[in-house]
């Protein structure tokens, strides 16, 4: 069942919210190089599936397998961007670079990446919706690490947005990585997708 | 350690940049020791005696009023979950942030008491020895105050919550912090006492309120 490379193991997961049970049975590998997109109706517990593999929500029943190391070295990117609006875009980048450790990727050339170079002395308050997005999406850049969630990556993003997500994930998973996303939209290179059901 | 200094670092600087804050919170403290005299009457012998008593009271009810803020602002925009998986423990971002709410709450009332000292009629020594007191019990009082901010930050209007938790939790700061005012010359018991406890409770906050923010995230 397990292949040797596989990063995450997954079984027979379930989690409820409020009483309310929002999946159960869910289980699937995720190897090196892997993206596994995660789809289904509002409501139906993506993002809830996300916190629960990020350990922030207890699982129900299951069991998950962060195979290389425990606690797993991931980035997520949730419906909050975690950025500060009183620091300028550059300060954002290098607090976080500061304190999950740097790759080899300086936040501007992170900046560059994402289409905010020009203004990465400018408040972060400033910034559009899909502006504050790519900027969360710049931190995955400054500190390197394999796992990625992604809590719908796209939302908020233009057409070219679409392309750097599409772009930073393919990259990502070059490189060995594994990307699970909560998505609406399509997103290439999809090695499995998850259906989460409709809530009772 | 560096990791640990940028997180330090990055409160001080957005206390500053949104400004204001310290500078409120040094008014309240002011404004509250400066109404006694009008609650209690313009006797100046018990204005003075009472005077550490009101002073300690003053940053007692000021601290209280900045817990909010202490992971308010994180957790709304997300940092706060971000912080779970950061390059440092959650302890160790708490202790940060914990120093920082220190430097950023009761390092300007410790810097403004001289004021109201003038304001409640108090001697330089009794100011000396309130300051002393305030500079080494106010930790115990920040370290109860984020345990209390931590347990209440996921609850939307935890606000007033915190406040009411911890205040049993700070009775014994404020009993041996007027103490050591009170005390008479030479002894040094209620200090040392005091001293205790702001250890012990800086100590084990940290992972209380680490533990109190996994918790309420769930």
């Amino acid at each position: 069942m397990t292949e040797p490379n596989a990063l995450l193991s997954v079984e027979n997961l379930a989690l409820s919210r409020g009483g309310r049970a929002l999946f159960a049975n869910i289980g699937f590998t995720l190897g090196a190089g892997g993206l596994l997109l995660l789809r289904g109706p509002n409501g139906a517990g993506k993002s809830s599936l996300l916190l629960t593999l990020a350990g922030v929500l207890r699982a129900e029943a299951g069991r998950i397998d962060w195979h290389a190391e425990e606690p797993p070295k991931l980035h997520i990117v949730g419906h909050q961007s975690g950025v500060k609006t009183r620091l300028t875009l550059a300060e954002n980048l290098s607090f976080w670079r500061a304190v999950n450790g740097p790759s080899g990727v300086s936040p501007e050339a992170a900046l560059d990446i994402v289409g905010l170079g020009a203004i990465g002395g400018l408040d972060a308050g400033y910034l559009s919706a899909g502006q504050t997005k790519r900027l969360a999406l710049a931190r995955l850049l400054v500190t390197d690490r394999p796992i990625w969630l992604l809590d719908e990556p796209s939302a908020s993003l233009d057409a070219a947005g679409d392309a750097l997500i599409a772009r930073l994930i393919a990259d990502r998973l070059a490189s060995g990585g594994a990307v699970i996303a909560a998505t609406h939209d399509d997103i290439p290179g999809a090695t499995e997708t998850l259906m989460l059901g409709t809530p009772k | 350690m560096s990791a640990f200094l940028t997180i330090l670092g990055r409160d001080l600087r957005l206390a500053g940049r949104t400004g204001g804050d310290a500078l409120t919170l040094v008014l309240f403290f002011v404004m509250a020791g400066a109404i006694m005299p009008f609650a209690i009457g313009p006797d100046r012998v018990l204005l003075q005696q009472l005077a550490p008593g009101i002073i300690w009271l003053a940053a007692f009810l000021s601290m209280l009023l900045g817990l909010d803020r202490l992971f308010r602002a994180d957790e709304d925009d997300g940092t706060l979950l971000l912080f779970r998986h950061a390059g440092l423990p959650l302890e160790a971002i708490v202790f940060a942030k914990l120093v920082a709410h220190w430097l950023l709450t009761a390092l300007p009332l410790l810097i403004a008491s001289p004021l109201l000292a003038v304001l409640l009629s108090m001697d330089t020594p009794i100011w000396g020895r309130t300051a002393l007191a305030l500079l080494i019990g106010t930790p115990a009082l920040t370290a109860f105050g984020t345990i209390g901010a931590a347990v209440t930050v996921s609850l939307r209007r935890g606000g007033l919550l915190a406040p009411v938790l911890i205040l049993p939790l700070s009775i014994p700061v404020l009993i041996f912090g007027a103490a050591s005012v009170g005390a008479p010359e030479g002894s040094s018991a209620a200090i040392l006492f005091l001293a205790a406890i702001s250890l012990v409770s800086v100590a084990f906050c940290p992972f209380a309120a680490a533990l109190a923010l996994r918790v309420g995230s769930e």
